[in-house]
């Protein structure tokens, strides 16, 4: 990841009719980067990724895509450059699946076809399937050939929305080392997906988009910009009076219950006799940690674990869409 | 112009045409239908039924090898570009580096050159037929008619029209069945001059001919700067026309989105307001 970014983005903004699909959205992608696109249905991705494929224009702002500036001049060199994946495969049913590969690498004036058809087939393990109209493959088969189709041209910028949708486990793991390759090769990957555990694991940064961009950034730097760091603590059972222990404890900011503890020992009824959980807020686990383990001993509980909390990427979105959804305000437009 | 890029499109939609063995045969069987009639007319002329019965029947033998050029290809250049749209192909090869004109051009011919060819060889069969079937004065008659050439001149012209008329439909309307119906009914008008000639309600001289036909080749030689023109990616990817007015610039709406975002993480993970927190006691 060096010298000039791959894609750049300035106040973008995209109205159709009256609606507003994407408003005002700035970021950047660098060279080699895995950058993840996330956001709820409606948020503007797609639309987003039209513009930086040259496929629609912004109503305003500007953008710049393997270092050509995107606009009537400039799109037919990008378009030679990049590749885009729709999250519909696209591919001719009664076609085979060479002849498909065929069709595209010619339409980018490509040399050596047989030699690149070849291997990019081989690339997303459909070396055996080369002969097979696409009509009859399964619709993780055609999302491979698809993938197949957008390494042809070799590109600076992969655009690819949903690569993983509708394959199973395998393919899945597959499609993954697959895009994690492309990184190490130095191709920049703009990744739009819905499954968060993706994202998490294969992105260098994510930008979660909910018509306007939510947030951009590392995924452990989201986690950390947005939770405090915090310590789940089980006990045998519930303590009586958690204030006590917890109470002025050195780093621990917080604290509340979790699970059947939370409704109070009383309400908990026979559940109050099981295990009860604590999350605790603290400003620094190290210090947080043998201080609570401490005071749980003082006071005779018994404690089965202490961790410290873990965010998933998933909380941070759920944290930033919840709250856009839950104030309306995601706009809708076309995909 | 990228020739080979042309010849990948053609060569494209002639697999696809050749896989789909229902738009093969009925391509085929339109135009053997349509000649049956007057081939069977022209044969079945007796002897005593010369002179204006001869004439009548001629002139709508040859009217009839018209609609060939025009119904099969106003239906496949219909289905050339919304039916792409709807099975989900065009917007893969809009990402191309392909230009519009490449592509139209490309679905043009794939559907011309079969369409022509189509047409000039059962028209040749009707021509065949009736010359050695039907009686020596009613195969004079049709070897000698004005109209033959005219027919001859025309089909190609016809075809072209009718492809670019459904290939213009086809960048605008977003149902495959709307398409297939306005091209057809947008190939007619041209036939319905080429009928004026053959039942010699217009006269067709020579220079008519010529005129009428130089008018409609000059017509399918810019159709396709007019049709590329229409062919709009954005329309045709998301269905909306491309937005209007600008909006206000972004100095008027308030600081930039990633700085609103970042403002509001940090008020997020401020101190006293941990997120994960809301419902503590």
């Amino acid at each position: 990841m060096s010298g000039d970014p791959a894609v750049e983005v300035s106040h973008l903004t995209k109205v159709f009719g009256g609606r507003t699909a994407v408003s005002d959205v700035s970021f950047s992608v660098a060279r080699g980067e895995v950058f993840g696109f996330l956001g709820p249905n409606g948020a503007g991705k797609t639309t987003t990724v039209r513009i930086l494929g040259t496929l629609i224009s912004p109503t305003a702002g500007s953008a710049t895509v393997a270092g050509i500036p995107a606009g009537p001049d400039g799109a037919p060199e990008i378009r030679q450059r990049i590749s885009v994946m729709p999250e519909s495969p696209g591919l001719y049913q009664r076609l085979t699946v060479t002849e498909n590969l065929d069709y595209f690498a010619r339409l980018y004036g490509l040399p050596r076809r047989r030699a690149r058809i070849t291997e990019a087939l081989a690339a997303v393990g459909l070396a055996d399937r080369a002969q097979d109209l696409t009509g009859r493959l399964s619709k993780g088969l055609r999302q491979r050939v698809a993938l197949a189709r957008s390494l042809l041209n070799d590109p600076a910028v992969m655009f690819l929305d949903e690569p993983t949708s509708g394959l199973d486990p395998v393919a899945t793991h597959e499609v993954h080392g697959l895009i994690a390759g492309l990184r190490d090769r130095g191709v920049t990957v703009f990744l739009t997906t819905h499954r968060l555990e993706e994202a998490e694991r294969l992105c260098d940064r994510v930008a979660i988009m909910s018509t306007s961009l939510r947030t951009i950034g590392r995924p452990d730097d989201l986690r950390q910009q947005l939770f405090s760091a915090s310590l789940d603590v089980t006990v045998a059972v519930a303590l009586p009076e958690p204030g006590r222990v917890f109470g002025g404890l050195p780093a621990v900011q917080g604290w509340k219950a979790a699970g059947p503890a939370a409704a109070g020992p009383a309400a908990a009824g026979p559940a109050a006799a099981g295990p009860a959980g604590y999350v605790l807020t603290v400003s620094d686990v190290r210090q947080a940690a043998p201080a609570v383990t401490r005071a749980l001993v003082a006071a005779g509980a018994d404690v089965l674990s202490i961790a410290q909390s873990r965010h998933t990427l998933e909380d941070v979105y759920l944290e930033l869409v919840g709250d856009a959804e839950n104030t309306g305000n995601t706009e809708g437009g076309p995909r | 112009m990228n020739v080979s890029r042309v010849g990948a499109v053609i060569r494209k939609e002639l697999a696809e045409f050749r896989r789909n063995r229902l738009i093969v045969t009925t391509a085929a069987l339109v135009p053997v239908l349509f000649m049956v009639s007057p081939t069977a007319s022209i044969l079945s002329i007796k002897a005593q039924a010369l002179g204006t019965t001869l004439d009548k029947r001629v002139e709508a033998s040859l009217f009839l090898p018209l609609l060939i050029p025009v119904l099969v290809p106003a239906i496949m250049s219909a289905y050339s570009v919304v039916g792409e749209r709807e099975q989900g192909t065009l917007e893969p090869v809009l990402t191309t580096p392909v230009s519009r004109a490449e592509l139209l051009i490309g679905k043009a011919a794939a559907i011309f050159v079969p369409a022509a060819a189509l047409a000039y060889l059962v028209f040749g069969v009707f021509v065949a037929i009736t010359q050695f079937a039907a009686i020596p004065a009613v195969a004079a008659a049709v070897r000698h008619a004005p109209q033959l050439p005219a027919v001859l001149v025309f089909i190609p012209l016809l075809a072209a029209w009718a492809i670019w008329v459904g290939l213009a439909v086809s960048t605008r309307v977003t149902d495959t069945r709307v398409a297939q119906q306005l091209s057809t009914l947008g190939s007619l008008p041209p036939v319905a001059l080429a009928a004026l000639m053959s039942f010699q309600v217009i006269s067709p001289t020579f220079g008519l001919v010529a005129a009428l036909a130089g008018g409609l080749a000059v017509i399918d030689c810019t159709a396709c700067l007019v049709v590329a023109r229409l062919f709009d990616r954005e329309r045709l990817i998301t269905g909306a026309r491309p937005s209007g007015g600008l909006p206000a610039p972004a100095s008027a709406r308030g600081p930039s989105v990633i700085v609103s975002a970042s403002a509001r993480l940090a008020r997020r993970a401020a101190p006293g307001r941990p997120r994960g927190f809301r419902r503590s006691p």
